[in-house]
Order: structure tokens, then C-alpha cells, then sequence
């Protein structure tokens, strides 16, 4: 598996040139400690989002200014720049942690990065340990690991505020002295306390304050610390009273920096935690009462969700429209611009069509990673897999599997992206194999023109739309066979125990506005970024497969207004297709040689090629055409189609003439190329295909595999084939061709 | 695992301070634990990945929990443990025993 390729890094490469260099600073610290809150106060937009080597680890590196606003003086660290010079710091943002013995990929790579190992990351010269004032306990259990790097640390505590709010008094003076390194408290709704944070990293520059001995330490402590999870009994004996000599020493800090005289403290062990509690959380015990309630709770959920569900369906659609129509204007300015001939065609046509492609799903993504950032940071995310673990359980997956799956409906891309929030590598890969089942929002126009073509007007017992009734069909066998595959890959190929459950509830917050944009807004340009080269590839190649070899019959006349029908009907995206052509002079003439033309082309010899194959599910060489064409996306199928019948390319998935040509449509026995049968076979196979090369390309980056990717294709390729056969010759027998 | 599913949940929405509290009680298992009962941890029976993840977050013995309520279709259970919410299946919390009041 991709998440466990990564390797500490063979030399200690950081030595040298230390003093040429700008200060790294790492922040480490819990899950929920406010460190992403902290990193964006620090390096407000200067930042940016990449991979760890090999994994799918995000990392995140920005850059901080390490001058206070008021103070001119130079840290000394760096004696090659000059005293006016400012001194930037570079920070990286670990992913959240609990502790450093590498149970997750994140921690893995948090400890590789902390210890200078990693490749590519240079080791820190400067750890800030961010610790959540209103959970001492926990977060210092990491701090003590952290500390045993003997590496300058400066320990800063977030939700200050909150702290003071619960009348919890941290003495951080005491805290400082304890822990032996400085502590910094902070608010950064209000920047409060930042400048003294840069003062004490600045200062940890040039006089660390290293601790070298750890109370809590036994004799034995380092070689336990690491020790493997099927250790024997001597060994994890020693690794669990080495954890408990910390917690009891954590306990210890924690009641002398703690005001505990306003508590009962009487109950010894873990009775500060209590009273921290008791008179902390009312609101989130209030709020939860509702929320994680066995009734309600669901009923806030569904709720929730139909409101994410139809924001992308419903609001996303004026700027997806937007998007659409000025790339096709765009496209028509740069036609209209440029002088007849192969390099037009293939920037407009190619290139931004295919851009245009990628961007129609901006408004969708940034909507979903909108609410799953609000979801996330307000610490709903971890209630709804709470609600929905029992669900996912039967299948073997994690309750968090729930939300990406059902954003896949809307659209797979997103979702495979929202898997982001799975841990375990093997439930986020099943999951990933299985959101494409969904059936998105880009099936609906094939759904909707065999429903208009074959089942309009068609009623069952009387009242219920037999159209309707279709679609759900479709949604539900998508429903099912994901839950057949998820069910089977979890019992073969990615078989492991169902992913355990330990997941902290985190108090609710208000989240920050500012953190939730720039969420949606690095997700959004990732998005563009990384689909965009492969899209833009891919969009190329069908472009040539459509256009070449040129038919050689054709008029210097008639072929300009071939290639013109070709990309107008956008092979590369149906959305761009309804780019009117109807004020062209003959029109007809185009239709015919269009038709000519695909059939010449590559795409058209490969869907003759392929004919015979897909015969046996009712589809001839010209809906096989459609189908090679929809693997790039499928709403495509419905332009292609209206070339292949030759009605001109502002076909819409209701129009009319497409409909009629579908139902004089002939083979070459004479036999009608479409049946309803034939609709039906092919809207399953659009439910179990993967015709979507943005979703291959998401699926690639997300898994960091191509075996990954290639088996997702085709395992859905052989169950669209399956299934497809199955309803088309299983009709047939039952008398419905 | 516990037999012991059906745990009537009346005492969910009580406040912690009216939880009852049970004298000399033996040891049980955290799964089993009645809602809103205070109770400390006495082991943790198991050595997997959940029982090294649950340890290094404060599940030690010694330390106080209590169960607060269940989800919707009876697991998972929502613990509070040193000042903190934490989700978990009864089958990873039938690896914790404790010892009421």
C-alpha cells in the first residue's frame, strides 16, 4: 500500500548550510488543538498545499515572519543575513496527532518530519507544540514525546479564551517551569498572544532551552517507546508503565499549573479532568442532546444532508451554467480570433474545451468541501460518523464512510476527495472503489433522454411515473452493488478486521470564516490543479481520436464544417455542446459529412471495432461510438449521439429529433437499432460503468495508485458488462426485445 | 463483547451529579457500565492497535470514565475520560474494565 512506501531519509542531509537557510518551525499537536486555526494566523496566505512524498498525506508548509511588528532586533540565528534583514520562517503544519508511535500514516509521517527523516522536509530547528488549554491531560501526553527530541520547543496554548471562559486557570509561569520549555498562551480569533510567540520561538533560536532529562523516564524508556504492537508481554508491560509514568507526571503538572482550588480536588488520579469537565462542556452536552439523540439526532442528519445534497444539485447549477457558457464563448472568441485550421481546432476544441470540462465542476466541489469544512471545524463530522457507524459497520467500513458516499451522488470527484477524513488507508481505498457506484449527477442526462425517448408518458398502476420509477431503480442498483463490492472487497483484497472505532467527540465550535475559506478555496485550486493535467491530456487525445484520420472525400468546405460540428458537438464535454449552429449555411450538408466523418475517424472504426463485443447487450457500432466517447464523460453521451444520427449538435436531452431518429434508427439487418430494452441495458450500464476520466484521475491521485485505479475501472467495467448482458439477453428471453 | 445490550438509557439525560452511584461494586466491563455512572478504569484487557490508541489517550487505569449515552442503533458509546468525548464500539470497550463510584 502507497501509505507505508514512505521511508525515513538515507543521510542526515540537514546538517550542513543550517546556518544559510531560514528557520523551520513545526507545529505539532492533537487533533482538534487549534493548529490549523494557529497556522493560518501565522502565515496568513503564505502558504501552500502538497504531498508528502509517496503518501497522501497532505503537507502544508507556509511562511511566518519571525519580527514582531514593533521590534527590530535580529534573532542571530541566521549570521549571513543582515541585522535589517527580516528573518521568515518556514512552518509546516503536521498533520494532527496523538502521539508519535506511528499507528496512522500521519503520525508516521509526523515523526519522520519531527526527527529530520523524511525526504524532502528539512528537519525542524523550532517545535511548536500546540496544546488545547481546555484539555491539559491528553495534549501534554504528546508534549512529552515531542520533548524527547531535545529539540528547541516553544509550547503554545490555544483556546485560551475558552479556558478563561470555564474559569479554568492555567498558571502558564508554573506550566513553563515545569515542563521546562516556554509556554505561550494564545487567542487567535484575536491574534492575541502571537507576538509573543514569535519572541519565544525567535528566542529558542538563539538559546534553546532543552530539557535533557524526563522525570517520567525509566531506564529502559527509549527502547520501549517504539515497541511493535505484537510485542511480548516484558515489553509491552514496560511500554504500558512507561505511558502511565507519563500520565501519572502529566497529572502531577497539571494540578500544580492548574488553579485547583476552586475545585473539590479529593478523588486523586483524574479528578482534575473532572472538574475541568463539569462545568466546561454544558453547551456541547446541551447541544449533543439534540444532536447525537437516537431520534433526532438522525432526523438533524437527514436533514443536513438533504441540504448538501441539494445545494449541489440545485444551487451549483447557475455558476456550472456560468462556467460553461463563457468557456464556450471564450471558445467561439478564440475561433472567431485565430484563422481556420488543426491548431484552432485543437486549442478550442482540445484545450478549452477541456479546461472548461474540469472547471464545470468548481461550483459543486467548492460547495461540498464548503460544508464539509463548516461540518469538520464546527465538530459535527465526528457526530455524524457517531450517528452513522452502525450503518457503515455492515459493510464493513467506517462511519465516516458515510458523508463521501453520499456526496458521490452529486458528483464522485468530491466525494473521493472527502475521503480525506478516513484514516485507515484500506477503508478509505474501499471507499474510493466504491463512491463512483453512485450515480452522479452527470448520469441524469442519459437517464433522462431514454426515459423521454422510450418511457414518456408511460404510467405504473395508474399514478406513479414509470419514469420516475426508472431513475430510482438506477439509484437503487447503484446503492446495492456498492454495497455487494464493498461487502466483497472487504472480505478479499483490502480484507482487514472492520476498522476500529476511537474517535474523539470534540467540543463544538464556532468555526472560523477565514479558516473555512481558505479550506474550500486550497481544495478548489488542488482540484484544478491536479485534474486539470490529466483532463486536459485526455480531452486532447479524444479530440484526435474524432478528428482523425480526416474523410478524405470531403470539400475543403464541407470538412471545415465538419471539424466545426465535431467540436461544437464537444465530444470532450456534453456540457459545452449546446453551442447553437443553426445560423449555419448548409446545415444538412454538415450533418451528412459529420456522420461520414465519425464514422471514418478513429473513435467511429474502434466503435465498428467493438461492435461485436458489445452486441450481446444491444448496442450497436454507434451507441459504441457514445460509449468510448462518455468514458471521458458521461453527459457526453447525449452529444455524441446526436452526431452519430445526425440532427445536428445542439441536441438537448429532450429533443425531439434525436428521439425520432433513435426509433428509426435501423441496424443493418434492418432491425431497430433501439428498443426499450436496449435503453434499459444501457442506463445500467451507465449506472455500474466508470465512464468518467475525472474521477480516474481523482481516483489516481486520492489512492496514489494505478493498480488502485485501474482495478476500480475495471472491476465496474466487468459488473456494467455483467449486468448489462444479464437485463439485455434476460429481457430478450422474457420477451421484451 | 457484553451480553448486556439493551441497557435502559434513563439516566442519559439526568445530570451527571444525580447518577447513581453503585457501593462496592465489582469489576465490570466499560461496556457494560450503566449511563451517567462514574467509574475507574481498572485494565484494559487487549494488546491490538485500539488498546495501544485508547492507552496513549488517556485510558489508563487509574483514570475516571464514564459512559454518557449510545448512538442511535445502540453502538457505538460515547465516553467522557479525562476531560474528554471519546466514540467508541462496545466491542473495543468490553476490553475495558472498570470499577464503579
Amino acid at each position: 500500500m502507497s501509505t507505508s512506501t514512505l521511508t525515513p531519509h538515507a543521510a542526515t542531509p540537514h546538517t550542513a548550510h543550517r546556518s544559510n537557510r531560514n528557520p523551520v518551525v513545526m507545529l505539532a499537536g492533537n487533533p482538534n488543538a487549534g493548529k490549523t486555526s494557529l497556522f493560518n494566523a501565522l502565515t496568513g496566505l503564505r502558504q501552500k498545499v502538497a504531498n508528502y512524498p509517496g503518501v497522501t498525506v497532505e503537507r502544508v508548509e507556509g511562511q511566518w515572519m519571525l519580527h514582531a511588528s514593533d521590534n527590530g532586533d535580529a534573532s542571530g540565528f541566521d549570521s549571513s543575513q543582515s541585522l535589517s534583514q527580516s528573518l521568515m520562517a518556514r512552518v509546516i503544519d503536521l498533520p494532527g496527532l496523538y502521539s508519535l508511535d506511528a499507528l496512522s500514516p500521519d503520525e508516521q509521517i509526523a515523526r519522520c518530519c519531527l526527527a529530520g527523516e523524511a525526504a524532502g522536509v528539512p528537519a525542524p530547528d523550532v517545535i511548536i507544540a500546540v496544546v488545547d488549554a481546555t484539555n491539559l491531560e491528553r495534549n501534554l501526553y504528546l508534549v512529552t514525546q515531542l520533548l524527547e527530541y531535545r529539540k528547541p520547543i516553544v509550547v503554545t496554548l490555544t483556546m485560551f479564551d475558552t479556558a478563561t471562559r470555564r474559569k479554568l486557570k492555567i498558571d502558564t509561569a508554573q506550566l513553563a517551569a515545569r515542563l521546562g520549555v516556554p509556554v505561550v498562551p494564545v487567542i487567535v480569533s484575536t491574534q492575541h498572544g502571537l507576538d509573543e510567540l514569535r519572541a519565544a520561538v525567535r528566542q529558542e533560536l538563539v538559546a534553546p532551552s532543552v530539557v535533557e532529562s524526563f522525570s517520567w523516564q525509566m531506564d529502559d524508556a527509549d527502547k520501549v517507546t517504539n515497541a511493535t504492537l505484537n510485542a511480548d508481554d516484558a515489553t509491552w508491560n514496560a511500554w504500558q508503565s512507561s505511558l502511565e509514568a507519563r500520565y501519572r507526571w502529566i497529572e502531577d503538572v497539571v494540578a500544580d499549573a492548574t488553579d485547583s482550588t476552586t475545585e473539590s480536588n479529593h478523588n486523586g488520579r483524574g479528578s482534575t479532568a473532572h472538574s475541568e469537565i463539569n462545568n466546561a462542556d454544558d453547551l456541547t452536552t446541551r447541544i449533543d442532546r439534540w444532536v447525537t439523540h437516537k431520534v433526532f439526532g438522525l432526523l438533524i442528519f437527514v436533514g443536513l444532508m438533504l441540504l448538501v445534497f441539494q445545494s449541489i444539485f440545485a444551487w451549483a447549477s447557475l455558476p456550472m451554467d456560468l462556467i460553461d457558457n463563457g468557456f464556450g464563448a471564450l471558445g467561439a472568441g478564440i475561433r472567431a480570433a485565430l484563422p481556420e485550421g488543426l491548431f484552432t481546432d485543437l486549442l478550442v476544441d482540445g484545450i478549452i474545451a477541456g479546461v472548461g470540462g474540469v472547471l464545470v465542476f468548481l461550483p459543486q466541489i467548492c460547495l461540498l468541501f464548503l460544508f464539509i469544512a463548516l461540518l469538520e471545524d464546527t465538530g459535527y463530522m465526528a457526530r455524524a460518523a457517531f450517528l452513522m457507524d452502525r450503518l457503515m459497520r455492515g459493510v464493513g467500513l467506517h462511519g465516516k464512510a458515510f458523508v463521501p458516499l453520499l456526496s458521490s451522488f452529486a458528483c464522485a470527484i468530491p466525494g473521493i476527495m472527502a475521503t480525506r477524513t478516513i484514516e485507515n488507508p484500506r477503508d478509505r481505498i474501499a471507499t474510493i472503489m466504491i463512491a463512483p457506484l453512485m450515480s452522479c449527477s452527470a448520469r441524469l442526462p442519459v437517464y433522462t433522454l431514454m426515459i423521454a425517448a422510450f418511457f414518456a408518458d408511460r404510467r405504473v398502476f395508474g399514478f406513479l411515473s414509470l419514469g420516475a420509477l426508472i431513475i430510482l431503480v438506477m439509484y437503487a442498483l447503484g446503492i446495492v452493488a456498492a454495497i455487494v463490492v464493498a461487502t466483497l472487497l472487504k472480505r478479499t483484497l483490502l480484507r482487514a478486521p472492520t476498522p476500529p472505532l476511537v474517535m474523539e467527540l470534540p467540543p463544538y465550535r464556532v468555526p472560523q470564516l477565514r479558516v473555512v475559506a481558505h479550506t474550500v478555496m486550497s481544495r478548489a485550486w488542488m482540484f484544478i490543479r491536479r485534474a486539470g493535467t490529466v483532463i486536459l491530456a485526455i480531452s486532447i487525445l479524444l479530440w484526435g481520436l474524432v478528428t482523425f484520420p480526416r474523410t478524405a472525400q470531403l470539400t475543403g468546405e464541407q470538412q471545415s464544417a465538419v471539424t466545426q460540428s465535431v467540436r461544437e458537438t464537444g465530444l470532450e464535454n456534453g456540457a459545452t455542446a449546446a453551442v447553437d449552429v443553426a445560423g449555419n449555411d448548409g446545415a444538412e450538408a454538415n450533418t451528412q459529412s459529420q456522420g461520414a466523418q465519425l464514422r471514418g475517424s478513429f473513435a467511429g472504426r474502434f466503435g465498428q471495432f467493438i461492435e461485436p463485443a458489445i452486441a450481446p447487450l444491444g448496442f450497436d457500432w454507434r451507441i459504441g461510438i457514445g460509449l468510448i466517447s462518455s468514458f471521458a464523460a458521461r453527459e457526453v453521451f447525449v452529444s455524441t449521439m446526436s452526431i452519430v444520427y445526425n440532427v445536428g449538435s445542439d441536441a438537448t436531452e429532450e429533443d425531439t429529433s434525436l428521439i425520432s431518429a433513435f426509433t428509426d434508427a435501423r441496424r443493418d439487418d434492418g432491425s431497430p437499432a433501439w428498443t426499450p430494452l436496449v435503453a434499459v441495458s444501457l442506463m445500467v450500464f451507465f449506472v455500474l460503468a466508470c465512464q468518467c476520466m475525472s474521477t480516474v484521475a481523482i481516483a489516481r491521485r486520492e489512492t496514489n495508485s494505478w493498480a488502485w485505479t485501474l482495478f476500480m475501472v475495471a472491476y465496474m467495467l466487468v459488473l456494467a458488462y455483467a449486468a448489462s448482458f444479464v437485463t439485455y439477453q434476460g429481457g430478450r428471453l422474457l420477451g421484451f426485445a | 463483547m457484553c451480553n448486556n445490550l439493551l441497557i435502559s438509557d434513563t439516566s442519559v439525560d439526568n445530570a451527571p451529579t444525580n447518577a447513581p452511584h453503585v457501593r462496592q461494586s465489582p469489576t465490570t466491563q466499560l461496556c457494560c457500565l450503566p449511563f451517567g455512572v462514574q467509574a475507574r478504569i481498572t485494565g484494559i484487557d487487549s494488546r491490538d492497535a485500539v488498546a495501544r490508541r485508547l492507552m496513549e489517550m488517556g485510558v489508563l487505569p487509574g483514570a475516571m470514565v464514564r459512559v454518557i449515552k449510545a448512538a442511535p442503533f445502540g453502538c457505538p458509546l460515547e465516553i467522557e475520560v479525562r476531560g474528554y468525548r471519546l466514540a467508541m464500539r462496545r466491542a473495543e470497550a468490553a476490553h475495558v474494565s472498570v470499577v464503579a463510584g
